[in-house]
């Protein structure tokens, strides 16, 4: 099997007397789309954080292609060819597509004795990289503002494989959109898989994981509540895992039982 | 697998809507009703003479010059209240040492852009490490500068003015750079062909341009280079269209936010030469106010308050417009007191039409 590209042992984590992670084991493969799934509160925001080189863990491993290493900070995570795309995107939406995707790394171009940014070449790249991944845009030159969400999204995750992510950790990527733009950013998740890429998807929705998911972890209250192959385990299976699922079955009793109460 | 679809949601935007995107189109429109206005009402009282324009050119080129630099930081989301007094600081700086102790007008100047600098890194530095609204941190450098200048001025002169400079300057090496005039071949030859009239005594009625106004074409067009053309640029309107997301893709917001405090405090320095060494004195109250006048023409101009999205040429309309409306209702015979009433609603008119401009270029679909 494939040396995982990052890898997480036995990370744990405490802020104060909270435990935000406990012994959480977590890895990804090449080409290898790797769900994360729980509830709010379970302690995914502190793995994206861990794994982003935003916190550093208290006990632990990790490992970055079979080495170990430290995050030492997340331009240093990204660095080692490990993308976050945060849920705020990280875009400016006055400005336009082709400088959000450059934005920190623009591309220069040598006139007389001047570094100048290259616009052009910036227009031409970022439209090239979004349509080969199913974005049409207009012009590269509207502003990030007049996209829709998925757009944005797409925009955001392209950017990060342009730029030579080889993990790319997506958190939330699909939950404030609606069912087609999501479906967009299913297919890019997709394709980027089909790139050797090893994706880390960060949901809630099992409905969207499970789509696109090769395994999935389930993180409960700080803890790892297994990891399991999709051939393993089943879409309703991994609802009832989650938080929610026993809930929810509790919750359509409770309503069966209060309308036949009514009648 | 090609997604390619055609989208059929795509239209040809017409050029109206393409031109109504640029953040200088407001100004650049009030610009041309401005002088319609004043070409009706002003056309022969001479505000359109060589002299007329080089005058009008001459008020706008001094703010233009603060304006440029205001519009950078603007963009960056920052405010410079500070540079209004920081211009009376800068021309007591230029105007005490020759005065007082004899030391070479050259050296003074050099000075009063060094002392600028620091200011201006100061407030860059207060505003990025405490996270307080630049409005609030350079409204106090606003006040203290003021106090220092007229402190430290009554304390060395015993007044609070410093006038005689020109003694000093006129043989100093620097002075035709901020205070001499150029172009004066040309214009000599154009008042032989008659396109610019003569004074009485024969000799053309503008002896050449004044170098301010190179300065303000020159400031403008380098500022917009820089934030069009450079990385620098992208790191400006990133910077305060959304710091955390440029923060997060490794813009250096600080240091960009602390550089544009330098330049706007350089460009403080600038204007208050030009002035100290073209009449030759220098006062502790020169300035009042430019900290607003820059902001009213970087406003005209179309860059946002909130900042993100403006333009350096935008600003240079904009000052351009003040100059021609503060000299029109001169020679017109307007009563001047009306300048200020005129000023402030052609500001608020301005911003009512940029938000409508900016609310149309960010429509999605």
């Amino acid at each position: 099997m494939d040396t995982p590209l990052v890898e997480l042992k036995s990370v744990s984590k405490y802020f104060g007397s909270v435990i935000a992670l406990k012994d959480v084991s977590f890895d990804v493969r090449p080409g290898e789309v790797h769900c994360l799934l729980g509830d709010n509160g379970a302690g995914k925001s502190t793995l994206i954080k861990v794994l982003s080189g935003v916190h550093s863990p208290d006990e632990g491993e990790i490992l970055v292609g079979g080495t170990h290493t430290r995050f030492n900070s997340p331009k240093d995570t990204l660095d080692k060819g490990i993308a976050t795309v945060y849920q705020d995107l990280a875009l400016v939406p006055l400005m336009s597509v082709a400088r959000n995707f450059f934005l920190g790394r623009e591309p220069l171009k040598k006139t007389w004795f001047l570094h100048q940014f290259d616009i052009e070449y910036a227009n031409r790249t970022a439209y090239k990289e979004l349509s080969d991944m199913g974005i049409q845009l207009r012009n590269p030159e509207q502003p990030v503002g007049t996209l829709s969400g998925g757009e944005r999204q797409c925009l955001a995750i392209a950017r990060a494989i342009h730029f030579g992510a080889k993990v790319l950790i997506l958190d939330e990527p699909t939950s404030a959109l609606g069912v087609h733009q999501a479906s967009v950013v299913l297919k890019l998740i997709v394709q980027s898989k089909a790139r050797g890429i090893g994706v880390i998807f960060i949901s809630h929705n099992v409905h969207h994981a499970y789509v696109v998911g090769d395994r999935f972890t389930l993180l409960k209250r700080g803890k790892s509540a297994g990891t399991y192959q999709k051939n393993e385990i089943s879409r309703d299976q991994l609802l009832n895992l989650m938080a929610g699922g026993k809930e929810l079955v509790d919750l359509e009793q409770e309503i069966i039982k209060l309308s036949n109460g009514k009648r | 697998m090609s997604l390619e679809v055609k989208d059929e949601r795509v239209r040809t935007v017409p050029l109206l809507g393409r031109l109504l995107s640029r953040p200088e189109l407001g100004a650049i429109a009030g610009t041309v009703l401005i002088f319609l206005f004043f070409g009706i009402t002003a056309g022969h009282s001479g505000l359109f003479s060589a002299k007329g324009i080089v005058n009008f050119l001459e008020v706008s080129a001094q703010l233009g010059i603060l304006a440029a630099a205001v519009a950078l930081l603007m963009i960056a989301g920052e405010f410079d209240l500070s540079i209004g007094s920081m211009i009376g600081f800068a021309g007591i700086i230029i105007a005490i040492p020759p005065i007082m102790w004899d030391w070479p007008v050259w050296a003074s100047v050099l000075l009063a852009f060094a002392s600028c600098a620091f200011v201006g890194y100061l407030n860059g530095l207060i505003v990025v490490h405490t996270g307080l609204p630049s409005f609030i941190v350079t409204l106090g450098s606003l006040f203290m500068l003021r106090g220092l200048t007229l402190g430290v001025t009554r304390g060395i002169t015993g007044r609070t003015q410093a006038s005689g400079l020109h003694e000093y300057s006129t043989g100093d090496w620097i002075t035709p750079f901020f205070a001499g005039q150029v172009f004066k071949t040309p214009i000599r030859w154009l008042a032989e062909l008659g396109v610019i009239g003569k004074r009485a005594d024969g000799l053309p009625a503008i002896s050449g341009i004044p170098v301010s106004i190179i300065w303000w074409i020159g400031l403008t067009l380098f500022f917009t280079w820089l934030l069009m053309r450079t990385r620098f640029g992208n790191w400006i309107f990133a910077s305060g269209g959304e710091a955390n997301a440029a923060r997060n893709m490794g813009v250096p917001v600080a240091r960009t936010k602390i550089t544009l405090f330098v330049m706007t405090a350089l460009a403080a320095a600038l204007f208050a030469t030009i002035q100290v060494l073209v009449t030759g004195s220098a006062d502790t109250l020169r300035g009042n106010l430019k900290e607003f006048e820059a902001i009213i023409a970087v406003v005209i101009g179309g860059t946002l308050l909130t900042g993100g999205y403006g333009s350096a040429i935008g600003a240079m309309f904009g000052a351009l417009i003040f100059g021609v409306v503060q000299m029109g209702i001169f020679y017109t015979g307007i009563d001047t007191d009306w300048f200020k009433l005129f000023m402030g609603a052609m500001m608020v008119v301005a911003v009512l039409f940029n938000s409508y401009v900016r609310a149309r270029a960010m429509r999605s679909r």
